[in-house]
């Protein structure tokens, strides 16, 4: 009978897909969902590629998925993904009824899954993955996910215990989960950007996990990613199996290393962030038995997703897409740090609003006292717009990090707030948007490009 | 005058830590952090106002651990009329004990008449409206349970969302100018005039807030939006 029940499944999510089509219905998800309502136990049945990969963690799993999904591609590989849907379990659903046959046989030799931190207990006692990364873990949405070291138990409960782990030794956080697995540490060494003191509001591993006494940093990056010790007992952050060093932004290179070799890479973006996600897909395609120079050929021609920073010369400004996340502040004080970093003059547009929360209750702002909007007080943040549902609570926020009142400007309406941006010749903008107000940020973008064409007449 | 937070390494969850910031702006008050390694301040010092924000489920029982010699200066700091606010699940730390869903029990420090029920698995969010005297309080509530026990009148009376628990308007913790509240995160810096009230009880005779218009723009924003009988309050 539970066979029986799996194939109508299979069946009816696979005949669904056409049916959506035709009826012009965006149901990304939907095959997924159908399946698991007529099987609730449709993971475990259905077919799945020889090898699985799962990608977790708080910020960058998409990058790094997106990453090993184009390198396992050019090595030749068939692999299924779910880049284009969902990272729960009606995502995953879906992308594993595309990848069976009618007759319940994979198409793929691998599966790179992105998977939702919150998912796994749901998805990991059926989809067992030989390698599962995690990225790092952060606060993220206080209503989902409450603090870090609750998502890294809810991990170690749910993981398969011959899962092997490739886990970021910077953060002990993440380097805490699962920890009688088989696992590999990454990291990246010393860089000349590091500090010793922690600048950011969060810091989520103070105390140390042996005997609660202060933990100190050899080299600290942000928030709690770094190589800690603790003077007290003398615990110490793992050591690295696959490093990053020698990063060098002039020349946009570094070095990724391991006890078998090491490789120049060339870097896909400046952003810490990024090349983390870099190292982190080069140890685990190294698990994989690639060889330095194969990933570094590959990586080079890959790129940062779209959606997530893009730049377009518009009149005379530079026009920049950024995403951060709504509701993270993490994401976004990386985002306000790099943004505020770059050289020139800039124009920030802060719509990083919970639209959907708005929808039906109102937005928790208590993410943005955990955020660093101290960066944008810095010299070139010259102006500010501060617009969508939380316009207010972004001003409040922003005068309290000590941005003067003249530089900000307020209006809840996205499309009105527009015209309140300067564009001032040479100068960049940039959009600040989350997941959330993606769409709409795409619409607003349209007039800001219309009123910078404008201004430069 | 000094705002002494206790434990910001371990207490410090949601913006908490901005509610201290704020009244030290807005008074010129210092504001010193203390350590779990070290004795609270107010034992010896003259301190305006104690704090204490939401933490880990770990960090609950490390505090515990770490603040159970000082719990009798707390009490006679309370009896004396000395502010302490506490914030978050914090309030569960001075609780009689923690029970989790397999039964499991954490015996925490014994003072409030209160005990905690927690589930991991269904977090409790909500918006929160309720009274402090004339005054409206606007605020989050994002917990892993709720407490249960004698709360008396607690220190807010809830208009919408849940008291202590989902079975009482009484919210949180109300003993001389001892407060505590499950709301999360920048309580303070949400409500002008309870920050205004804290300042007067801290000895700021007429007390003018940092930004004082932009809070109670948000502030009344806020307050109309969650007074809207249409709008949703549990997440």
């Amino acid at each position: 009978m539970g066979k029986l029940k799996f194939f109508l499944a299979l069946w009816a999510a696979k005949l669904s897909r056409p049916a959506l089509k035709l009826t012009k219905h965006n149901g990304t998800n939907f095959p997924g969902e159908l399946a698991i309502k007529i099987c609730p136990d449709f993971l475990r049945y259905v077919a799945k590629p020889e090898q699985v990969i799962a990608v977790t963690g708080t910020n960058g799993k998409t990058t790094v998925s997106n990453l090993l999904c184009d390198i396992l591609e050019m090595s030749g590989k068939k692999v299924l993904d779910n880049r284009f849907g969902s990272n729960i379990i009606s995502g995953i659903s879906t992308s594993l009824v595309n990848g069976a046959s009618v007759f319940n046989r994979s198409k793929y030799h691998v599966a790179v899954l992105e998977i939702d931190e919150r998912s796994s207990k749901r998805i990991y006692p059926f989809v067992k993955p030989d390698i599962l990364v995690v990225t790092n873990l952060f606060r993220d949405s206080i209503m989902r996910n409450a603090h870090p070291h609750y998502i890294a138990d809810f991990l170690t409960d749910s993981i398969p215990p011959e899962t092997r782990l490739v886990l970021n030794a910077d953060d002990l956080i993440a380097a805490s989960v699962a920890p009688d697995n088989p696992r590999v540490y990454f990291g990246i060494e010393r860089m000349a950007t590091d500090v010793t003191e922690c600048v950011n509001l969060i810091n989520d591993n103070r105390i140390c996990p042996k005997c609660n006494g202060d933990l100190q940093y050899e080299y600290l990056r942000y928030h709690h990613i770094g190589k800690a010790y603790c003077p007290h007992c003398g615990f110490k952050a793992p050591a690295y199996d696959y490093a990053g060093r020698d990063v060098d932004l002039e020349h946009m290179t570094m070095t990724i290393a391991d006890k078998d070799g090491s490789a120049t890479y060339k870097l896909l973006s400046d952003g810490v962030f990024n090349i983390y996600n870099m190292v982190t897909a080069a140890a685990l395609l190294r698990e994989l038995g690639m060889t330095h120079e194969e990933i570094a050929g590959y990586m080079a021609r890959t790129r940062v997703v779209e959606t997530r920073y893009n730049v377009e010369r518009v009149g005379n400004v530079d026009l920049v897409m950024q995403m951060a996340k709504e509701k993270n502040a993490l994401a976004c004080s990386r985002a306000f740090d790099y943004v505020s970093q770059q050289p020139g003059h800039k124009e920030l547009f802060l719509m990083m609003n919970c639209l959907g929360d708005e929808k039906h209750w109102s937005e928790n702002v208590c993410w943005l006292y955990d955020c660093d909007f101290e960066f944008l007080a810095r010299e070139g943040v010259d102006h500010l717009v501060a617009t969508g549902p939380r316009a207010r609570d972004y001003r409040l926020r922003l005068l309290l990090a000590g941005v003067p009142a003249e530089r900000i400007d307020c209006e809840e309406d996205e499309f009105k707030a527009t015209e309140l941006l300067h564009f001032d010749p040479g100068s960049q903008v940039y959009m600040f948007y989350g997941t959330d107000s993606l769409a709409l940020a795409y619409k607003v973008r349209e007039k800001v490009k219309k009123l910078a064409e404008e201004a430069a007449k | 005058m000094k705002i002494e937070v206790l434990y910001p390494e371990l207490c410090n969850l949601y913006g908490d830590l901005a509610n201290a910031e704020y009244l030290a702006r807005s008074s010129g008050a210092e504001v010193v952090k203390t350590p779990l390694t070290a004795a609270p301040r107010f034992l010896t010092e003259d301190i305006a106002m104690v704090y204490m924000g939401g933490t880990t489920e770990r960090g609950q029982v490390i505090v515990r651990d770490a603040f159970a010699p000082y719990l009798d200066g707390l009490k006679k700091r309370t009896e004396d009329g000395g502010l302490t606010l506490i914030t978050g699940n914090a309030l569960e730390i001075f609780g009689q004990y923690i029970e989790d869903e397999d039964g499991s029990k954490e015996t925490m420090l014994g003072w409030f008449p209160t005990h905690a029920d927690r589930h991991f698995m269904n977090r409790y969010n909500s918006l929160y409206l309720g009274k402090f005297g004339d005054m409206d309080i606007v605020g989050f509530k994002s917990q892993f349970g709720h407490s249960y026990g004698d709360n008396g009148d607690g220190l807010f009376q809830t208009v919408r969302g849940a008291g202590l628990n989902p079975y009482v308007t009484a919210e949180g913790i109300h003993q001389n100018d001892l407060m505590a509240t499950y709301l999360i995160g920048p309580l303070v810096v949400l409500n002008p005039p309870f920050a205004k009230h804290l300042l007067r009880l801290m000895g700021v005779d007429e007390p003018v807030l940092a930004f004082e218009e932009a809070a109670m723009d948000v502030y009344a924003h806020r307050l109309e939006q969650f007074s809207q009988p249409e709008r949703g309050f549990i997440y």
